[in-house]
């Protein structure tokens, strides 16, 4: 039996649709409005909240919690201070990645590290002799993002700590009688935070968001309009701009961080004082320049895209869901030099963009390959920019 | 990126190109001129840009978009080759539309087909795949005429081979479309809105609500031939590659223009604000520059027109300079204004007895105009010099889909309002403004009852109060009818449809040139691809 969250019973009658897609084990809307375009329009230009609730939660608590987490977790947790959260990735110990998430300080010695899949076998095998307990609280708790330029203004009428939250901090705090975090964190690339409440408190909390949101246009937003803002954002997404290596059937489907260009989570690599999962092959690798793919942006020619479809009699498409396939990349010589993970068209850039992996000769910023797109059952190839990630980048993210 | 800020003096005595207001074509204009290389300077005689496209505090914390109010037509190649959404271009899609009726019901269509299709239904099971064919039908006239949009018109008089070259290409474009297609064309560019509509639907709301599109800014009845290609034009909107979705600027029409004014500037253009061109100077049938209100002379081997056709040919110029028989088109020019605008600050969202409390209907345009007959007889009073005593309104609450419009609970309401003639028999707008609001908003509590409580502010444009303020003449919102023998190859008269005037230096790029008005765009630039053609051949 499918199971719902916290905040389902207010969920179900917001949702006008009745499209509801399986995530983690629970009902997730894919959208609660019939255009998940207006709900997109909410995150960028006022106000929206999903339900991150089937997001899996670990406490990671004990006097070595910070020496476990820093040998797990290939960003280096040590210099994320209490209050203060990371978005992070763990590899396997051939430097591929396995997944990644968000890892929250409470205090010197108790972290909470959220991920999309379970991870509470591979976590507690790596505790060794260390002084730290791992539990998870997945079902313990509702996560509520709250999403958009006008979030922060709701949000303070609620919890007046939560205005001054600096990006990626995080604070304990009252929402009504419910003692919750609210973090300055989420999956759109916007001005947003999460709230951490108990299961218990979830459905009082959620009203609370909704009556002090509703008059500054807040709305709900499924799955779809979540994943619109993460492309134009440049965030990945598991499953769909990478595999877990721990599935995998082949390298093919393996990608290390340097490879996703998440190398800046490396810094630090080299200090002996941190061993960690992978550390060793990474550091082969990049001493080696042995990286096949480097993670880039692509923005598509807007005249050629017309082109392309107008000279086939149609109507060029402007559709904002993402592909759910890859496509793939060409040089001028029309030989492959990789793919796009995701596409779409972006209604903010007024654009076609995508996440995509490129071979590292042709992943320099202002370069141009050919994206192929079929039209009329023919297979034809559109001149894409390489971009720098993320396409969409607004000051007030992180101001 | 170094940017100019607009100024109310000019910083210099001579500019390669001076563009007579600062509307959205002008803007346009200046923007591609200044691109290429030119040394641009925008004059605008009020306090800021827009023309007709502005957003304005006229009461605290309301925004209001006095005249323009919603976006659709303007060309996608504008966007990128201004570079647009780098100084923050973002049109919001407007998901719904919703037309009450007079018995209380309403129908309400949304981003899904298939719920579409079940709403028609409820009033009429033959209309919905009737829907369906006549969207079919309707996109392939726009797939049709949307490369005309683009172009200049041909010079149907000249004989160079440019001239021939450009009459071959629409004899071979026109000659390429299947019958049915270029009938469809002729039809809807000739007959009315109603016999065009009658061909597919039977249910009065339906067909209400789509023929509103085909009298919009124009004096004519659905049931009058030219209203189908008022229609027409309202279906070539395009909103990220749809046909006929709309989008609402953030911040308004005002939002846009002030968008455009960055790019412009970005590339250099110069803004001169609260600053009236009195007259184009010219020397051997050359423009030479202008001289403004004040008496500053300016000098630009290049000037711009971006005001309409009278204003252009009588005004700024004079008309003995010019070819008798142009003299003659422009003064038969037919502007006769016949749109009004009335805005509301509101307390709340306006309640619709039928839908108890919700307000997502009014997240697109609410339109008042439930049958055909409705509509004509609304036309009626105007035909007659009076407005309309059950008037015909397109309302928008733009804060439902921009709450940056009003403080938070609030709303701003724009209601499009026809029909308003300009010239009133017996009486004038001085006298009759606020009973024509009276009227608009007894219209209003008919559908919604209490609407009148939720008022906190109402401001009442009349076609007088648009010529005044936006200098548009008549108040014509199009900046000329839409009237087949205004458009294309003859807008604004015969042989003067190419940007070009009889003036050698001085162009016009308003919205009195092909393709017209509506926050377009296309006026500005295709006449700066002739000036900048005619610039590298001098």
């Amino acid at each position: 039996m499918i199971r719902t969250t916290p905040f389902h019973p207010r969920l179900s009658e917001l949702s006008t649709t009745g499209l509801w897609s399986h995530w983690a084990g629970y009902l997730s809307a894919q959208k609660y409005d019939m255009s998940a375009k207006h709900e997109y329009f909410g995150i960028r230009n006022s106000a929206g909240f999903f339900d991150s609730s089937p997001l899996y939660k670990y406490w990671v608590r004990g006097r070595d919690a910070e020496r476990f987490l820093a040998g797990v977790l290939a960003r280096d947790v040590r210099t994320c201070r209490p209050g203060r959260a990371q978005y992070t990735i763990w590899c396997d110990d051939a430097g591929f990645l396995l997944e990644d998430g968000v890892v929250f300080r409470y205090s010197d010695n108790e972290f909470m590290l959220t991920a999309a899949e379970p991870n509470l076998g591979y976590l507690r095998d790596l505790v060794g002799r260390l002084d730290v307990e791992v539990v998870d609280v997945s079902q313990d708790y509702g996560v509520l993002a709250v999403q958009g330029p006008r979030s922060r203004e709701i949000l303070a009428r609620l919890s007046p700590d939560v205005a001054a939250l600096p990006y990626f901090g995080h604070t304990r705090t009252k929402v009504g009688a419910a003692a919750v975090t609210v973090s300055r964190t989420g999956f759109t690339g916007d001005l947003g935070y999460e709230i951490l409440v108990p299961a218990a408190d979830a459905l009082p909390v959620l009203d609370a968001v909704i009556e002090a949101g509703t008059p500054y246009g807040l709305r709900p937003f499924g799955e779809q309009a979540l994943l619109m803002a993460r492309i134009e954002a440049g965030l990945l997404l598991v499953d769909v701009d990478f595999s877990s290596s721990r599935y995998a059937w082949t390298d093919h489907d393996r990608v290390t961080p340097v490879e996703l260009g998440l190398r800046w989570m490396l810094r630090g690599i080299d200090d002996p004082e941190r061993p960690f999962v992978g550390r060793k092959a990474l550091r082969a690798e990049i001493a080696g320049g042995t990286s096949r793919w480097a993670t880039v942006g692509i923005v598509v020619d807007w005249q050629d895209w017309d082109r392309v479809w107008t000279q086939a009699g149609l109507v060029p498409p402007k559709d904002e869901t993402p592909l759910d396939y890859e496509s793939m990349l060409y040089d001028a010589e029309g030989g492959r030099v990789g793919y796009a993970t995701s596409f779409m068209y972006s209604p903010v850039l007024q654009r076609h963009i995508g996440i995509a992996r490129v071979r590292p000769d042709h992943g320099a910023v202002g370069s141009t390959v050919g994206l192929e797109v079929t039209v009329n059952h023919q297979y034809e190839t559109v001149a894409a920019q390489v971009a720098r990630l993320p396409l969409f980048n607004p000051e007030r993210k992180t101001a | 990126m170094s940017q100019t800020t607009p100024t109310r003096a000019a910083k210099s005595r001579e500019y390669d190109a001076i563009v007579i207001g600062g509307g959205h074509n002008g803007l346009v204009n200046a923007a591609y001129l200044a691109k290429a290389g030119l040394s641009v300077l925008v004059v605008e005689r009020r306090h800021l840009v827009g023309g007709a496209a502005i957003t304005e505090e006229l009461y605290p914390g309301f925004q209001f978009t006095t005249f323009s109010y919603a976006l659709s037509l303007l060309r996608p190649d504008i966007i990128h080759e201004l570079d647009l959404v780098r100084h923050g271009f973002m049109p919001i899609l407007m998901p719904s539309s919703f037309a009450p009726m007079e018995n209380g019901d309403y129908l309400l269509l949304g981003p899904d087909r298939d719920e579409n299709l079940k709403e028609i239904m409820r009033h009429s099971a033959h209309d919905a795949d009737a829907m369906d064919r006549y969207e079919h039908d309707v996109e392939r006239v726009c797939q049709l005429v949307k490369p005309l949009f683009d172009r200049v018109p041909p010079n149907l008089f000249g004989k160079s081979p440019e001239d021939l070259a450009d009459i071959a290409w629409l004899r071979s474009h026109l000659g390429d479309a299947p019958p049915k297609v270029l009938h469809d064309a002729v039809r809807m560019l000739t007959g009315s809105a109603a016999d065009f509509l009658d061909d597919y639907f039977e249910s009065d709301i339906l067909k209400g609500y789509m023929a509103s599109s085909g009298i919009i800014g124009t004096k004519v009845g659905p049931m009058s031939q030219g209203s189908g290609l008022v229609l027409l034009y309202h279906s070539l909107g395009e909103h990220d590659g749809q046909f006929g979705a709309w989008a609402f600027h953030k911040g308004g029409n005002g939002g846009f223009t002030q968008v455009l004014a960055r790019a412009a500037q970005a590339f250099g253009v110069e803004i001169l604000l609260e600053s009236e061109v009195d007259h184009v100077v010219t020397r051997d049938g050359r423009a030479v520059g202008v001289v403004l209100g004040d008496g500053t002379e300016l000098s630009a081997r290049t000037v711009v027109s971006a005001v309409d056709p009278r204003r252009t040919f009588l005004e700024l110029v004079e008309p003995r300079e010019l070819p008798t028989d142009l003299v003659e088109n422009i003064n038969r020019f037919r502007f006769q204004g016949t749109s009004a605008k009335v805005n509301f600050a509101l307390d709340g969202a306006p309640r619709y007895p039928a839908l108890g409390d919700r307000t997502d209907q009014y997240r697109g345009f609410t339109n008042i105009g439930p049958s055909m007959e409705y509509l004509e007889r609304a036309f009626d009073d105007a035909k007659y010099g009076w407005y309309s005593q059950r008037p015909y309104l397109d309302c928008a609450v733009q804060s439902m889909v921009d709450p940056d419009m009003a403080p938070p609970g609030k709303h701003v309401m724009s209601c499009f309002v026809q029909y308003a003639p300009y010239h009133l028999r017996g009486s004038d707008w001085d006298t009759e403004r606020e009973k024509f609001g009276d009227t608009v908003q007894a219209t209003l509590e008919s559908f919604f009852p209490g609407f009148g409580d939720l008022v906190l502010h109402r401001e009442v444009v009349t076609p007088l109060d648009i010529e005044r303020v936006v200098g548009l003449s008549e108040g014509n919102i199009f900046a000329g009818e839409f009237f087949a023998p205004q458009m294309y190859f003859f807008r604004p008269a015969p042989g003067w449809s190419q940007y070009r005037t009889p003036i050698d230096g001085y162009y016009q790029c308003g919205s009195g040139t092909h393709p017209g008005g509506c926050v377009m765009g296309a006026p500005g630039k295709l006449a700066s691809g002739q000036i900048l053609a005619d610039l590298r051949k001098e």
